[in-house]
């Protein structure tokens, strides 16, 4: 690896994505929703307060809807992420534009690791951004603040990151169409099987649960999910989880009561590193 | 003197089809090498090979002197790829030099570079617009600036002038003449045959993944033939014995044919048709054209086992029958 060409080629698809003005939709897309969710929370908030409900209550329910928020902002995240770095390479080999790049002398691999890593600082940046962003407008309609904003969009971000990993290493033998559709259908597969695995946990039904470990530890995108909520659970849902209905609870898919485990953290950055080499292993034997 | 390029039995095979059959070839350094073939002879992926964008399913070969795809080689190629096509998005100043920087010039002479390769392509007035709104023409100027930043030892070109009108056609000649003055190699990739005639001081014909023939144009072109149409002439050629001193004489009903005559020579055999008491009315000296060799060459007059890797590089000496035939087809053609 060259770090001077890595970094050429990060420049550049930084570069990129401002100069093709898809920072600017982004930016347009998060801005909108935020002011959407602030008015939403607000609307509720102000009704629920004129009907007398307990501020308890309406914390809780805040809590409850930013996480949906939040779940609902990780799959657009993810999409974005997907199409974005399924193209990355798929497409410069379509049009024939990394034909002239790799003819200099740069290897495979700096060129998929800059990739990632243009794409990577772009997509943490944004999930990292518009997840504070959110958190603070609810904060100001509400006055509800999430125990743990900061771990919250950290594993927002790393779930991101993971999406874009394997788009990116998709798309270094696929069509970038194939390559962004195939990640976005394994991501909500990974979601669904999760909310499954649940389930299974709460019916005790341990073969169930023990497959979407599995699924869990091929694509770790729902157990970083987790790592979400639980970063935006607030401590008394927490605490009345550990009592009697626990088991229920666990089966719904907005709530996690304890963080990934340290291992499966690490896990994932060993997943991240792997897939990464075997796109640069597969992008080196591609014939162009 | 190290080869700029040198192939044995390259080969490359997609499945069951055959690319590139067994290429043998030989460039040497500061030549402009014109590279020859129909649609679908090899020609794009013979250079994907040297390059090190495929790899070879036989065969050897070694460019600047350092295996085929060699990294720090690659910084003394400069490439432009046949699908030429840079980030749309970009300027064409900052499309080179993003090349610079991937072919690792110095920062210090990048821009004076950059500068340089702008004014010689005839893009210095457009550097600072965009790519994405270039005609293809001018993308592929663009292609031709990127190939020749830092004074490349091996210019590797691939249909330089596919996109080019006529004029763009002419500042390309220009182009190449200037990198071979500056000292660089130029394997031109084309199936442009007036083009490659004129740049090109040795060419190899590839035809069906193998080269069919090679060598110095004039050799491949074979010598120098002149007809002459002349009227008033003694009848059963009486007199001409005096030309046959020039060259072989066919004599048919007006028109005078000497062949392997120098063409510095043709002054005197017109005297000499005068002083017989000739009246001449044209003069064409002809030379088999490119054009001519490629065609015989590529279909099937000749097949390509016949005309094999070896018989092609004497393909001068041993085609006079082509010579022939071909002969009276321009002759035909200009008439």
């Amino acid at each position: 690896m060259t770090p001077r060409l890595v970094l050429v080629i990060a420049g550049l698809t930084l570069r990129e994505i401002v100069r093709r003005r898809i920072v600017w939709v982004l930016l347009i897309l998060v801005v909108a929703s935020v002011l959407l969710v602030g008015f939403g929370v607000d609307r509720l908030v102000t009704f629920a307060r004129a009907d007398g409900v307990e501020e308890l209550e309406i914390r809780i329910g805040v809590s409850q809807v930013l996480i949906m928020i939040a779940f609902m902002f990780s799959f657009v995240l993810a999409m974005s992420a997907a199409f974005l770095a399924a193209p990355a390479i798929a497409s410069d080999v379509e049009t024939g534009t990394v034909l002239a790049m790799l003819a200099r002398p740069i290897r495979r691999a700096d060129l998929v690791i800059g990739r990632w890593l243009g794409l990577s600082v772009i997509v943490a940046l944004y999930a990292i951004m518009a997840g504070l962003l959110a958190i603070a407008v609810v904060d100001l309609v509400s006055g509800h603040v999430p125990p743990a904003p900061a771990v919250a969009v950290s594993f927002l971000a790393f779930q991101a990151v993971v999406v874009l990993t394997l788009a990116l290493a998709l798309g270094t033998r696929l069509p970038a169409i194939a390559a962004g559709a195939i990640t976005v259908v394994l991501f909500g597969l990974g979601w669904f099987i999760g909310v499954l695995g649940n389930i299974a946990i709460a019916f005790d039904a341990a073969p169930l649960s023990g497959g979407s470990d599995i699924f869990r530890v091929l694509l770790p995108t729902d157990g970083l999910w987790r790592g979400v909520i639980y970063g935006l659970e607030p401590p008394l849902v927490l605490l009345v989880a550990s009592g009697g209905n626990a088991q229920a609870l666990r089966a719904n898919p907005f709530f996690a009561l304890s963080p990934p485990p340290a291992a499966f953290v690490a896990w994932s950055v060993v997943w991240v590193l792997l897939v990464l080499g075997a796109a640069i292993a597969l992008f080196r034997r591609r014939e162009l | 003197m190290t080869a700029a390029i040198e192939t044995q039995g390259l080969r490359k095979t997609y499945g069951r089809t055959v690319a590139l059959d067994a290429l043998d070839l030989r460039v040497e350094p500061g030549e402009v090498f014109g590279f020859l073939g129909p649609n679908g002879a090899g020609k794009t992926t013979a250079v994907k090979l040297l390059l090190g964008l495929t790899r070879p399913t036989a065969g050897d070969g070694r460019v600047l002197g350092r295996p085929l795809g060699d990294r720090a080689t690659r910084g003394r190629i400069g490439y432009l790829p046949e699908l030429f096509r840079y980030q749309a998005w970009l300027t064409a100043r900052e499309v080179l030099t993003l090349h610079a920087q991937l072919a690792g010039l110095p920062a210090r002479v990048r821009d004076g570079e950059i500068d340089r390769v702008l004014e010689l392509s005839g893009l210095a007035a457009r550097a600072d617009d965009r790519t994405g709104g270039f005609s293809k023409g001018m993308q592929q100027r663009l292609g031709l600036a990127a190939a020749l930043l830092g004074d490349p030892a091996l210019v590797i070109l691939d249909e330089p002038t596919s996109a080019l009108d006529p004029v763009g056609r002419v500042d390309v000649r220009a182009i190449i003449g200037e990198a071979r003055n500056r000292g660089s190699a130029v394997f031109l990739n084309s199936h442009l045959l007036g083009e490659v005639e004129r740049l090109c001081d040795r060419v190899a014909i590839v035809h069906r993944g193998r080269v069919v023939a090679a060598g110095a144009l004039g050799d491949l072109l074979g010598e120098s033939s002149v007809r002459i149409r002349a009227t008033g002439l003694p009848a059963a050629g009486g007199g001409l014995g005096a030309l046959a001193e020039l060259g072989a004489v066919e004599h048919d009903d007006d028109w005078l044919t000497i062949r392997h005559v120098d063409p510095e020579r043709i002054p005197d055999a017109v005297a000499i048709v005068v002083g017989l008491g000739g009246r001449v009315h044209a003069v064409d000296p002809g030379r088999r054209s490119l054009e001519d060799l490629f065609l015989g060459l590529v279909q099937g007059t000749q097949s390509p086992m016949e005309a094999g890797v070896d018989a092609g590089v004497d393909a001068a000496a041993g085609g006079p029958t082509g010579v022939e035939g071909d002969g009276a087809m321009i002759a035909g053609e200009r008439r």
